[in-house]
């Protein structure tokens, strides 16, 4: 009998995931890991996690990884990835670590071309600490810290971060997927796999936004939280390669 | 070897790339510029990586992943600038990462200025950042002291797996003085240390062997604790040292730290030539704080303790107290603002010690 299908080594099997019913992370988690055996990698990977739902799965996952303080994730991973080229270093960092406290270090490590791949989590939402608003709250979103829905008067818009970087000469590989329905799955597993080739091949800084949902914070079940991402996330943060060089 | 003239930022530079640091990151402020600038184009010679980060708290975090890699990695950086990379600091004293950083302290609160003081004692000595850890500080009072602690520095932080703080000053930094350099650790050396950190250093394992896992804290309390006690268990295994001289027959005793106790130590053979008979303690490591060093002043004799220091209010002050405890006066020769101790003060302050005004 052909196999098609198995469960990734690189999550350990013993543990029990911290995720809320309907998170995505552990269907990236999941994805990275594939990739990365796929690519043949695992035994020269470095995981820097963000802050935040990001670094609730440094329990179980089964290859190296560091936490990086709130935001500094793409500072740390420059390090590690300076002084090591042969290992495969990623961030793996929420919408409030990458695009809120950490922007100054993520658009410096992508205007420098830094040879390392970020893996961008976008729900739009503080998830861990309790639903407050993130950069890419999307208007009239309400939030624990915007009781009222997001305003653009008060609050500013949502920030469109592969569109920022596309602003920039260095980066390799900007692209925008999302896990809401299994073909954007498999998209979202190809552009993983690039950003990692990229990086095997030395081409410089790439990023995967993936939208996500937060039925936890958003206040709705899972399937509601589907419906969500397709009819208003996705409106705001359009999917699709932004950038490809 | 030949001693050679080497102004203090450069030649800590320099030991460092000699006691194997092969990653630095940095963020100018003055007075220590020099030290990223020589870094920019020594560090590429050796085989090492150089990055101005984009701010202080890109650059202590950048470091934090060099040397979670198993590279010897320093940062460095003045007063406000050292303020900023209390987040890195912290982060590696929880995950037990050995890294070294230099403080080419100005004066302060604030942006206060660009000249030397020791406004930072408490910060440096207490409480570099959150979470209660501790670092081993060493204060330098000439260039070649700087240059061998912080050759010092990384094989202490690699011993402990912890931070190590050269807690230098702007006169320290900028001055240029005969220095002799220690010995360049070889290629094969340097190969050999990183190589000795594989097991636990974030660069890739297979899956059949144990994951490296840099943890800055812990999901399980008890887990977080045990963190804690090890690390409490390191710290008190530090052993203070400090220099001593003349308190034999001391009817005052001045203490003072790094630069302050350089000049201190001139004020006092000043004041010895006339026969006022003054003594000295200098810690060398300001934490551990050298407590056993004040129990060699005879109580019964001395008049005072003067405490010297760049600060006001007074810092260092503070640990003097809890090892004089109270058995004699303590006295205080302070200055602040960037302005650097004279001599002059100390000996009018001994003056009026022995005069009882």
């Amino acid at each position: 009998m052909e196999l098609l299908y198995k469960r990734t080594k690189t999550i350990q099997e013993d543990k029990v995931s911290g995720f809320c019913p309907g998170c995505m992370h552990s269907t990236v988690i999941k994805l990275i890991g594939e990739v990365l055996e796929e690519l043949d990698v695992v035994s020269r990977t470095a995981c820097v996690l963000g802050i935040g739902c990001c670094g609730l799965h440094m329990d179980y996952m089964a290859y190296d990884n560091i936490t990086a303080p709130h935001g500094r994730a793409c500072a740390v991973a420059t390090g590690i990835k300076r002084t090591n080229p042969d290992t495969l270093v990623y961030t793996y960092q929420g919408d409030g670590d990458f695009a809120s406290i950490g922007l100054a270090e993520s658009v410096s490590a992508a205007n420098r071309g830094e040879n390392i791949s970020v893996i961008f989590i976008n729900n739009g939402i503080y998830g861990m600490t309790g639903g407050q608003m993130a950069p890419t709250t999307l208007l009239g979103m309400k939030a624990s810290t915007a009781p009222f829905g997001r305003k653009a008067e008060e609050h500013g818009y949502p920030m469109h971060m592969c569109e920022i970087l596309d602003r920039l000469e260095a980066p390799a590989y900007l692209v925008r997927t999302s896990c809401n329905n299994p073909a954007n799955v498999m998209k979202t597993k190809n552009a993983i796999k690039k950003a990692f080739q990229n990086q095997l091949d030395g081409k410089g800084f790439s990023m995967v936004e993936i939208v996500t949902g937060c039925p936890t914070n958003w206040g709705m079940d899972a399937l509601a939280s589907l419906d969500y991402i397709e009819e208003k996330m996705l409106k705001e943060f359009p999917l699709g390669v932004i950038r490809d060089r | 070897m030949a001693r050679v003239f080497m102004k203090g930022c450069e030649a800590m530079a320099e030991a460092a790339v000699r006691a194997g640091c092969r990653f630095f990151a940095g963020y100018p402020i003055t007075p220590q510029n020099e030290i990223p600038e020589y870094m920019s184009r020594r560090l590429p010679e050796v085989g090492g990586h150089f990055v101005q980060g984009e701010s202080e708290v890109a650059s202590v975090n950048m470091v934090y992943g060099a040397a979670s890699a198993g590279t010897r990695a320093m940062t460095s950086s003045s007063s406000p600038g050292i303020a900023l990379k209390s987040e890195g600091i912290s982060y590696c004293a929880a995950a037990r990462i050995p890294i070294v950083y230099i403080n080419v302290a100005r004066g302060g609160p604030g942006v206060g200025s660009i000249q030397p003081a020791q406004m930072d004692y408490m910060q440096a000595t207490k409480a570099s950042g959150n979470g209660g850890f501790e670092m081993r500080v060493f204060a330098p009072s000439t260039v070649q002291e700087a240059v061998d602690f912080t050759y010092r520095a990384f094989d202490l932080a690699d011993a402990d797996r912890n931070p190590v703080l050269i807690l230098a000053d702007g006169v320290i930094g900028t001055m240029i003085e005969p220095v002799e350099l220690p010995a360049q650790r070889s290629e094969e050396e340097v190969a050999a240390i990183k190589a000795g950190k594989r097991s636990w250093a974030c660069i890739g394992h297979s899956l059949d062997e144990p994951r490296a896992w840099i943890q800055p804290g812990n999901w399980s309390t008890a887990a977080m604790q045990q963190c804690n006690e090890d690390a409490a268990a390191l710290y008190a295994s530090w052993e203070p040292e400090w220099e001593s001289k003349w308190l034999d027959d001391a009817d005052v005793v001045i203490t003072a730290y790094g630069i302050s106790a350089r000049i201190a130590e001139s004020a006092a053979a000043l004041l010895r030539k006339e026969g006022i008979k003054v003594g000295l303690v200098r810690p060398i490591t300001v934490h551990p704080f050298p407590f056993a060093a004040y129990e060699a002043i005879d109580y019964g004799k001395v008049k005072a303790v003067l405490d010297v220091e760049m600060s006001i209010p007074a810092q260092f002050v503070k640990d003097v107290e809890t090892a004089v405890k109270g058995r004699c006066p303590i006295e205080t020769c302070l200055c602040s603002g960037g302005n650097i101790m004279s001599r002059e003060a100390i000996v009018d302050s001994v003056r009026r010690i022995m005069e009882g005004k």
